[in-house]
């Protein structure tokens, strides 16, 4: 922890003579913990290698050995891969969605759970919060959907199929906006409002809890204190509902992309 | 320039950075209203399609707030 964290756990409480030490930028920057062979690690990417452990741990003890009758485990992991199945991949791609499952499920568990990190004490740390875990995965999904158009349409086929049918006179207008649109709106708005969604969750988080802590003392700063808790509680939920919700809409959004490169004529 | 005007402009200056971004969030906040507002209407009409209508209502409702989103982190992106 850097900063206002530090002054805030030094003792600096409202009434005596220290400001509110306001959380910005130097809460998303993490001290290394240690290096392996130059890589220095940070809390960040510990969060991050621990949801891969968890994801993996869960879905291999789910399906690894899989059942007729499911046990509670291998219920659980079908009630998770269905419901991403029914609530985005169907509606979205329809039947021939199915074989684009592994990839669309495994994206929403990884953000889900990369999410959730957020809300448990301790970890405390959205690992999209930080703009370099989110890009390589707007990379993946953006090299993924154009392959999907070069391979269903051909190459000029693909680009054809951006602009839609309408007036000769509107074209001029029409053509930039839509290769705009495809080659850097579409990515670049899918990365930043999952990064955006966390960045602003995790700040408002620490607002809070920082707020609390600096206005706890043996005087009416601990009315207000019970107020901040009480906001504590209320963005926690709130971010229970971003962090699930994020991890839907990045989803819904791949696979409209990708049907969107899958389907012919505009 | 006198110490207090130059304390006076950097005041001003951070405000105004804050009333951009409430000025830049009243789009977004009218186009969620109108997102949500239109999918209950919807639903409330045709409640057997209310599974599509919700799918279509989280996909606009992302698009419109990515415009608020963008607001907000654009001031830490030119920072520097």
């Amino acid at each position: 922890m850097t900063g206002d964290l530090a002054a805030a756990a030094e003792g600096c409480h409202i009434f005596s003579g220290c400001g509110y030490p306001a959380p910005g930028l130097d809460d998303f920057n993490f001290r290394k913990l240690f290096s392996i062979g130059g890589w220095n690690v940070t809390k960040p990417e510990l969060i991050a290698v621990l949801c891969v452990i968890i994801i993996v741990w869960f879905f291999w003890a789910a399906f690894a050995k899989p059942k007729m009758i499911p046990g509670k485990t291998q219920s659980l992991g079908e009630m998770a891969v269905l419901a991403v199945r029914d609530n985005i991949v169907r509606p979205v791609l329809g039947a021939k969605g199915d074989s684009y499952m592994p990839f669309l499920t495994s994206l929403f568990f990884w953000i889900l759970v990369t999410n959730l990190m957020e809300l448990i004490p301790v970890l405390q740390f959205p690992s999209m919060s930080r703009i370099g875990f989110v890009w390589p995965l707007v990379g993946v999904v953006y090299i993924f959907y154009w392959y999907l158009g070069f391979r269903t349409k051909g190459f000029i086929g693909y680009f054809r199929s951006w602009v839609p049918n309408a007036p000769w006179f509107i074209m001029p207008i029409l053509i930039p906006v839509e290769i705009l649109k495809y080659v850097f709106i579409q990515p670049f708005t899918l990365g930043v409002r999952l990064f955006a969604n966390m960045f602003a969750g995790h700040l408002l988080l620490s607002i809070f809890m920082v707020a609390t802590w600096y206005l706890t003392s043996l005087s009416i700063g601990l009315l207000y204190a019970a107020g901040s808790l009480f906001m504590v509680f209320f963005v926690f939920l709130l971010e229970l509902l971003v962090d699930v919700l994020q991890a839907f809409i990045f989803t819904t959004l791949t696979a409209t992309y990708i049907a969107d490169s899958l389907e012919h004529g505009h | 320039m006198s110490a207090t005007a130059v304390l006076a402009t950097q005041v001003i200056s951070v405000n105004i950075g804050a009333v951009g971004y409430g000025l830049a969030a009243i789009g977004p906040g009218i186009g969620i209203g109108l997102v949500f507002g239109h999918a209950i209407e919807a639903m409330a009409r045709q409640p057997e399609a209310s599974a599509r209508i919700q799918l279509y209502m989280w996909i606009g409702f992302a698009l419109t707030e990515a415009l608020a989103l963008i607001g907000l982190i654009a001031p830490f992106i030119f920072k520097y």
